[in-house]
């Protein structure tokens, strides 16, 4: 299955934790976090953002969990900023004290990712799980604009918050944000476990679809909108990290190297760490990024098919959480043989009434 | 905030929006303008302008160093660098 060399990546995620003061439940975070004494430490990181640097990373994200938890942060940002590479921070804001934007961007951070989880501020902090939250990310939003920083606001959406979508864009534009990420929740990890609370309906999506559309006209030049259909409602799967071991590479707070975040729940994947082997080398040739690297692993009807370097066969977790084997075609795609079972279980979950969440907690699932 | 494209004229001072970056890519060997969760290859043309956008360089400052760099006419030019300088304000690259 070996093929050529494969080309660089662009981009790295550094999962420099799994703690966090949030508990949401879709968090994208394995289901068994990491505790905090097992974590890399700052020599170690340092190490990854040099290698990642020569290997042709260009972008680094830092995030968690809460990347504000790690003291080293502004340590790791300037020797990513002395590496040339271009950081972005995605974080949950409500750990910042005053200052630490600034400290941030004075350390060379180039960008900030907030995400919020609602426009309406007590079902945010019901669905992050953390009283007073959404009042502090606000006030770090404003020391983001302060300290000169871009920001992007990032809002998961879902059953439970897609009707105030208006107000998040409202949102949005107030905070200055110079970008707006809509992202349907993905089911995987805790999302998974909360899929039937989480679901949206057809219509609510038809009215999210509309809603965008006219704002990204009215906002043009203003706020630039992120928005892609979720694959429960999609004709064609997205190209999953663009295309597996070929964009992205994940470290994740063990010194795990994973080809997309969800990837640990795909089982029989061995991830190598990178306090035994350079990146560089795990990036060739690591079995766990070779394993659906290319086209050469896929079977029908992605082998003969004419996308099949588009979207890669789209998401390998989803076609683990929904048929139950990694290698088959995402089941989003309508010409899975799947894709029908699908698209019923979605509507299905959607007009359930089970509103509840399982949160997100280090020890993993346990009943509420 | 940025300014809308229409108000993009010769007077104009374009900046690179905050968190946007130009750099050398020296694995690939090409310059890449860098964002949040985006990328561009720039061509030969776009990279020669946005190498001359530093905040300072008024855009008809601008046309008239390329147009004497590359000996073209300059209304060529001036076209070309509007409708690149717009279409980049657009997608949150540039602000005027
Ligand atoms: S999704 Fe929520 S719980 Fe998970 S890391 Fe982000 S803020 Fe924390
Ligand atoms: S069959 Fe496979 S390659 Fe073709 S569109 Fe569907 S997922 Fe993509």
């Amino acid at each position: 299955m070996s093929s050529p060399r494969p080309e660089p990546p662009l981009a790295l995620l550094a999962e420099l934790t799994h703690r966090c003061p949030l508990r949401c439940p879709y968090c994208s975070n394995p289901v068994d976090l990491a505790r905090a004494s097992a974590e890399l430490g700052t020599a170690e990181w340092k190490r990854v953002l040099a290698e990642a640097a020569t290997l042709g990373v260009l972008q680094v994200h830092f995030s968690g969990g809460e990347p504000l938890v790690r003291a080293d942060l502004d340590e790791l940002v300037a020797e990513a900023a002395r590496l040339g590479l271009y950081s972005n921070l995605i974080t949950s804001a409500v750990l910042a004290e005053p200052g630490r934007m600034q400290a941030l961007a004075s350390a060379g951070l180039d960008h900030v990712q907030i995400s919020v989880q609602d426009a309406d501020p007590a079902s945010a902090d019901r669905i992050g799980g953390l009283k007073d939250a959404h009042r502090r990310k606000l006030l770090v939003a404003a020391q983001v604009r302060e300290a000169g920083l871009a920001l992007t606001l990032n809002a998961p959406v879902h059953r439970q918050n897609l009707d105030r979508l208006e107000a998040i864009i409202d949102l949005a534009v107030e905070l200055g944000a110079h970008r707006l990420e809509v992202a349907h929740v993905q089911y995987y990890g805790w999302a998974l476990a909360n899929r039937a609370a989480l679901m949206p309906s057809r219509s609510q999506l038809d009215r999210a679809t509309e809603i965008v559309t006219a704002a990204r006209v009215r906002l043009k030049g203003v706020l630039a909108i992120d928005y892609v259909v979720p694959d429960y409602y999609a004709a064609r799967p997205k190209a999953c990290m663009g295309g597996w071991g070929r964009q992205f590479l994940v470290v994740n707070p063990l010194g795990e190297v994973l080809p997309c975040h969800a990837a640990p729940s795909i089982p029989g994947l061995v991830f190598e760490n990178v306090r035994d082997r350079p990146l560089a080398a795990i990036w060739a040739d690591s079995p766990a990024f070779e394993a659906y690297r290319g086209t050469a692993w896929m079977a029908e009807p992605c082998r003969t098919c004419d996308r099949r370097e588009i979207d890669w066969g789209g998401c390998r977790c989803q076609a683990m959480a929904l048929v139950g084997n990694a290698g088959a075609t995402d089941p989003a795609c309508a010409r899975s043989p799947d894709h029908a079972a699908m698209v019923s279980l979605a509507s299905e979950e959607a007009t359930r009434e089970a509103d509840d969440f399982v949160y997100r907690q280090i020890g993993g699932l346990k009943p509420a | 905030m940025s300014a809308a494209p229409a108000n993009l004229g010769e007077a104009s001072v374009p900046r690179l929006a905050p968190g946007v970056k130009l750099r050398h890519d020296a694995a690939r060997d090409r310059w890449t303008l860098l964002a949040p969760e985006r990328l561009i290859v720039p061509d030969e043309i776009a990279l020669e302008i946005l190498k001359r956008i530093d905040g300072k360089t008024s855009v008809g400052a601008l046309c008239d160093d390329l147009a004497t760099t590359f000996g073209a006419p300059r209304e060529v030019i001036a076209a070309d660098v509007l409708a690149l300088l717009g279409s980049l304000a657009d997608k949150g690259f540039v602000a005027a």
